[in-house]
């Protein structure tokens, strides 16, 4: 293995030196979802009901509209490191991985971009009635 | 990949005895990926059924409180409180405490017992508003 030389790196087989700040940012967000997912249960519980109109109007509040989407942030990101952690473990061909991690990278963010634009059509659009 | 043949490879899993430590780790795995998948698609399903209109909310409402529903919906609250408390853990052992083998031991079998009480109070809340 090419670890720490120079052409090693080059290759792709050496250490990326992004190592530190990908664990630091799994834990980073994993406080955002703790926070933001915790919030989210708590609060569709309290909800008087599960219905349409409750809910999208619930949504359409700018004091839950923002953490909403900043908890679809959190996790997509969150779930992007981790899912890349477990793809690195167990998908040992190099193309297959590069293609994985390409696929996981659309994911997170198409279903992150999904997401807010929904809230944000639902916010934008106001309170039905 | 290209790996040198020649170099030696730690045992692996199959050498090691169970314990409850291993089922802890690998629980963490499963919950995270299980939530990253199923649990964020039905997340964004149900933002966008809404923002699409109350045809497509009322679908999304029969998928939800199916009976195969409900059971997706509590298999992924007990896999989001399993994940957060063994993320929890995962803060202390950062830290380097809890690595005592009885500490370590002990708060690995603690865990799934109190995500299993949170998922219990949890939907007996929902089902006790609900009738
Ligand atoms: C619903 C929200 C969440 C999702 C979708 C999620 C997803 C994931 C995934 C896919 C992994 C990678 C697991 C692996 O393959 O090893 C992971 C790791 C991790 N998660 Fe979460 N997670 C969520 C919430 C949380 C919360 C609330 C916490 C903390 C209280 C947390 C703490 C962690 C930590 C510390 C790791 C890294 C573990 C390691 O370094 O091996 N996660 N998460
Ligand atoms: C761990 C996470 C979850 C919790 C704590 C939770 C909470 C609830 C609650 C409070 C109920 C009972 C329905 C009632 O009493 O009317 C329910 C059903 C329902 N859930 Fe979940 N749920 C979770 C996962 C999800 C997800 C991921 C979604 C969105 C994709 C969702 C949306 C709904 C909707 C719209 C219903 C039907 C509500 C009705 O017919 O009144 N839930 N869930």
């Amino acid at each position: 293995m090419g670890t720490g030389t120079g052409i090693g790196r080059v290759r792709g087989l050496g250490s990326a030196r992004h190592g530190a700040h990908h664990w630091l940012a799994q834990r980073y967000t994993a406080v955002g979802n703790l926070l933001l997912v915790l919030w989210l249960i708590f609060s569709l519980v309290t909800l008087p009901g599960l219905d349409y109109e409750s809910v999208r109007n619930w949504i359409a509040n700018p004091l839950v509209a923002v953490p909403l989407a900043l908890m679809l942030v959190s996790v997509f990101w969150h779930l992007r490191l981790g899912m890349q952690v477990m793809l690195e473990d167990y998908v040992h061909d190099k193309g297959l991985n590069f293609l994985s991690i390409l696929l996981l990278n659309f994911y997170a963010i198409g279903g992150a971009a999904a997401g807010i634009f929904a809230i944000a059509k639902i916010a934008f659009t106001g309170v039905v009635k | 990949m290209a790996r040198t043949t020649s170099r030696p490879l730690s045992p692996h899993l199959t050498i090691w005895k169970w314990g409850p430590h291993m089922a802890i780790s690998i629980l963490h795995r499963v919950t995270g990926n299980g939530l990253a998948t199923v649990g964020m698609i039905g997340i964004v399903w149900w933002l966008m059924a809404i923002a699409m209109g109350p045809e497509a909310y009322d679908t999304f409402q029969k998928c939800a409180t199916s009976p195969i529903g409900y059971l997706v919906m509590i298999g992924l609250s007990w896999f989001f409180f399993q994940h957060m408390m063994s993320g929890l853990r995962h803060f202390v052992l950062d830290m380097g405490a809890g690595y005592e083998l009885n500490t370590n031991k002990t708060w690995s079998m603690v865990i799934p017992v109190l995500s299993t009480l949170a998922t219990v109070a949890l939907w007996a809340t929902i089902f006790a508003g609900k009738f």
